[in-house]
């Protein structure tokens, strides 16, 4: 009996270590990341976090390095220089770690569209080791409105529910870094609203942080905590995307956006 | 290494197999078009020269044994080629799937499939051309293990070689058995060969396996050393094939083509 109060005084320490650890680790960490493709610089040397319950977008136009950006976090393309920690794992050598904490949706990488969307789930699922995998599978069917489609080759899937789908499969392991290349490009508003609503929601419970991607500004605007503005592979701004304009002397995001995407350069330097 | 992460692989292989009959008619199919015609022809050669030669075992034991080797690595090329079709690398591979595992479930999925094949050509070659496996000995199991060991090494070659150079690039794949056999002596002893194409057939395994086919056939003992030495041989021609797979791998993740695969280049 005399032992107790020391163990229970040690799983107290050990429990408030682990707080610790998670309240300080960052969702994802990157530092000095490059990446040139020849002689074309896609990614020039950027730093940014994304915090634990935190949505980061990531803007910038097309060419901006946003998908190049996405593509290293996710191990699939490798940095020139630099280094990536997903919940303090580093993607080059704790590969297999950090991208089971990972998950992601892009419309340029739809699921196989020859295999069911439960099928889909199901080797998905086994390939990011989900637990209880059946139950979680019904779970996001349900979540999703893709209960009905469960038999339905994902190939046949209208672009909307493709989208669905994208999205049932990167929180099949409740990742702690989810990656979201404009998830509601192809989305109908009244479900592209609901789709915000769920990754609010899955942002706002448990420890997750979701860094996004959308050219629709007052999208961003709605959901996100902190934008990043990317242009010619530099972060050429960072804030909370209700304050930016008024700091900038532009009326809204968009206004905001237009002026940085036309002069990415001359904002960069001041 | 992670059995969940290569279940999730065959599986992925299963549905796609369970849900088309396109998939899995070719697996038996000409492989039982190769058993009907070889076996009829041995069975006229037998009529022709009626000297008591029996070129069932010799002519339809070969092609069996061929026909293995090509299932076997064209199980793990389509099982690839699947990914390709379906530009699903950039899903799979920003799991925490790793390429052994990867490699590892092709491999599976090959086992399973030229299983289905081999099956078939046994109960063919047994039941309609009096095929005997038993003339073969138990030497039948280390024929099948060399001939196996080198389809996977093949396998996983050529699907490293369309990782390098693109979806198109299966063309060069499909041809590799046709370029081996005349090499590999299937239906003719190495001696047969001019002095080059012989010292070129000792560098691969299943030129082994059918002399040593042929040795038993025509009452000899298969050589234990030589199949020994096959299958060393076939052992590391694998080893060299997940390296180069896995450069291929590495290359394209440098490059930005496993992000990109359907352009083929990002050059």
């Amino acid at each position: 009996m005399s032992g107790e109060p020391g163990q229970e005084n040690y799983g107290r320490a050990a429990a408030a270590g682990v707080i610790r650890y998670i309240m300080v680790t960052k969702a994802l960490s990157v530092k000095r990341l490059s990446k040139s493709f020849g002689d074309k610089i896609a990614v020039d040397n950027i730093s940014f976090s994304v915090g634990r319950n935190e949505i980061v977008g990531l803007l910038g136009p097309n060419g901006a390095g946003k998908t190049t950006t996405i593509n290293m976090i996710l191990g699939v393309l490798e940095p020139a220089a630099g280094n990536i920690r997903i919940e303090g794992l580093d993607i080059g050598s704790q590969r297999p770690l950090a991208l089971s904490r990972t998950n992601f949706a892009a419309v340029y990488a739809p699921l196989p569209g020859n295999l069911t969307v439960y099928q889909n789930l199901r080797v998905f699922g086994l390939l990011y080791g989900v637990r209880q995998l059946p139950e979680r599978i019904e779970e996001l069917l349900m979540q999703f409105d893709l209960s009905p489609l469960r038999h339905v080759k994902c190939g046949v899937l209208s672009s909307g529910e493709q989208s669905r789908l994208s999205l049932a499969k990167a929180m099949l392991n409740r990742p702690l870094l989810l990656l979201l290349d404009e998830p509601t490009a192809s989305l109908d508003p009244v479900t592209a609203r609901a789709i915000r609503r769920k990754i609010r929601e899955f942002a706002a419970v448990g420890s997750s942080g979701v860094l996004w991607t959308s050219h629709n500004m007052h999208e961003v605007s709605e959901v996100c905590d902190r934008v990043l503005f990317l242009s010619h592979g530099r972060i050429l701004l960072e804030g909370d995307p209700r304050i930016l304009p008024q700091q900038h002397g532009t009326g809204s995001l968009e206004e905001l956006f237009i002026a940085l995407a036309r002069e990415p350069l001359a904002h960069g330097a001041a | 290494m992670s059995c969940t992460r290569i279940t999730a692989i065959v599986l992925r292989q299963f549905y796609l197999m369970r849900g088309s009959m396109s998939r899995v008619v070719p697996l038996f199919a000409w492989v039982a078009v190769d058993m009907v015609l070889w076996g009829f022809i041995a069975k006229y050669l037998n009529r022709v020269f009626p000297s008591g030669f029996n070129f069932i075992p010799l002519l339809l034991g070969a092609v069996l044994l061929w026909d293995f080797l090509v299932r076997i690595m064209q199980g793990i090329t389509i099982a690839f080629f699947e990914d390709v079709w379906t530009r699903n690398f950039l899903n799979i591979f920003a799991t925490p799937l790793s390429v052994l595992e990867y490699i590892g479930g092709l491999v599976l999925t090959s086992i399973a499939t030229s299983s289905l094949g081999l099956v078939v050509m046994l109960v063919l070659a047994t039941s309609f051309f009096g095929l005997s496996f038993f003339a073969y000995g138990l030497m039948l199991v280390p024929f099948l293990a060399v001939l196996f060991l080198f389809g996977i090494a093949l396998g996983i070659f050529g699907s490293g070689v369309v990782l390098r150079l693109g979806p198109a690039a299966e063309w060069f794949i499909w041809p590799i058995p046709a370029l081996i056999a005349p090499f590999a002596g299937v239906f003719y002893p190495l001696s047969t060969l001019p002095p080059w194409m012989r010292h070129l057939a000792l560098l691969l395994p299943p030129s082994y396996v059918f002399e040593g086919m042929r040795g038993i056939i025509s009452g000899g003992p298969a050589s234990g050393s030589a199949l020994l030495l096959s299958g060393c041989l076939a052992s590391i021609y694998i080893l060299c094939a997940c390296w180069f797979f896995i450069r291929m791998y590495r290359r394209a993740v440098r490059t930005g083509l496993i992000a990109r695969y359907s352009a083929e280049t990002v050059s």
